[in-house]
């Protein structure tokens, strides 16, 4: 049978260091909350705002998937391991963490805030070599799917240390969307970027965010339109 | 911070992890929280002989260990502290690191 949870972009913790303004979906940094740890393997969703040049200073990372995925504006990226780059919307950003990296995070443009998606899902495997990869991802067409995420290198998108999937999603007035999950055991974490969705009789909102699981598909539509994304992963770690 | 014989002491935390930097990091975060006191180690062998000369209720490890090494040291560990917490820390920094801990104590202190 179906479960699900669901958490309304109100419930959200939240931190405001003036330079930034993040909404915690789980505990992360300063906001705790025992039940608010984590979907599945999907540890982290943080919806960030980051002002005019300003952003993360050198900080480390390790055993995590970091995924970026920009809203607005054009986020500036620097490794410990060489990399140099920008992404801006239309593109997505993976790095894992394993065995250990240092990077920054800057806002490119010295006046408008840099709006963005990380996400963090715990890798299958520890203390994997450090990689970093981008790409460019297609805009979704109304009422389709576009895979910005796989386990899989040669798969559309990204690809992670984990077997999860991630999917953005259009949908226009009354269009209907159904998703299959890729994997047994896996579920599905459903974030509304913009608009209004349904999803088993549940109504979301804008920044909402629905879990499911104990399913092997799902319908999400709508009766205005919405902007989405589906993040399909593991339920046991 | 835990109550013994009406003293307080602070909850003592041995990090295990070969990324020197990141271990310095991680230290440098658990200790601003006053109730903790956290010890940082970069081997096996050096996590076991600070087992025997002091005495941790947490013992987490970070990365640059084999699978294999964590569970050696996990169960070594648990031989000198049968009631220890063992924390497989992810992150590196601290995003997940106060979550952690408050986690494995049951409680935010």
């Amino acid at each position: 049978m179906a479960q699900s949870v669901l958490h309304t972009a109100d419930s959200r913790g939240g931190a405001d260091h003036g330079w930034l303004k993040s909404h915690h979906t789980f505990s992360f940094a300063g906001y705790f909350n025992p039940e608010r740890i984590q979907f599945g393997a999907l540890r982290v969703l943080n919806d960030d705002s980051v002002d005019g040049g300003m952003g993360f200073g050198d900080h480390p990372h390790d055993n995590m998937e970091i995924i970026s995925l920009p809203l607005e504006g054009a986020l500036q990226h620097k490794d410990s391991m060489g990399n140099l780059a920008t992404i801006e919307p239309g593109e997505i950003q993976a790095m894992s963490a394993g065995t250990g990296i240092y990077h920054t995070e800057y806002n490119k443009d010295k006046t408008a805030a840099v709006k963005f998606l990380q996400i963090w899902i715990f890798p299958n495997k520890r203390n994997v070599e450090p990689r970093y990869d981008q790409v460019k991802i297609d805009t979704p067409k109304p009422n389709q799917l576009v895979q910005v995420l796989s386990p899989n290198a040669d798969d559309a998108g990204v690809w992670i240390h984990q077997d999860a999937w991630f999917n953005l999603g259009k949908l226009d007035k009354d269009g209907t969307i159904d998703y299959q999950i890729h994997k047994k055991g896996n579920g599905a974490y459903i974030f509304v970027l913009e608009g209004k969705l349904e999803i088993n009789g549940q109504l979301l909102d804008r920044r909402d965010g629905y879990g499911i699981w104990d399913i092997d598909s799902f319908t999400v539509k709508t009766s205005d339109q919405a902007d989405f994304l589906i993040m399909e992963v593991p339920m046991e770690l | 911070m835990e109550t013994k014989d009406g003293i307080e002491h602070k909850t003592e935390i041995l990090v295990v992890g070969t990324n020197e930097s990141i271990l310095a990091t991680v230290l440098r975060l658990l200790n601003n929280n006053v109730a903790w006191k956290a010890t940082g180690v970069s081997t096996i062998a050096g996590a076991l002989a600070s087992c025997k000369e002091n005495v941790y209720q947490i013992l987490m490890i970070g990365a640059g260990l084999t699978d294999e090494q964590e569970k050696n040291l996990a169960a070594q560990v648990c031989m000198i502290y049968p009631d220890i917490h063992i924390i497989l820390h992810y992150g590196g920094g601290s995003g997940l690191l106060f979550a952690e801990i408050y986690l494995a104590l049951g409680t935010k202190n």
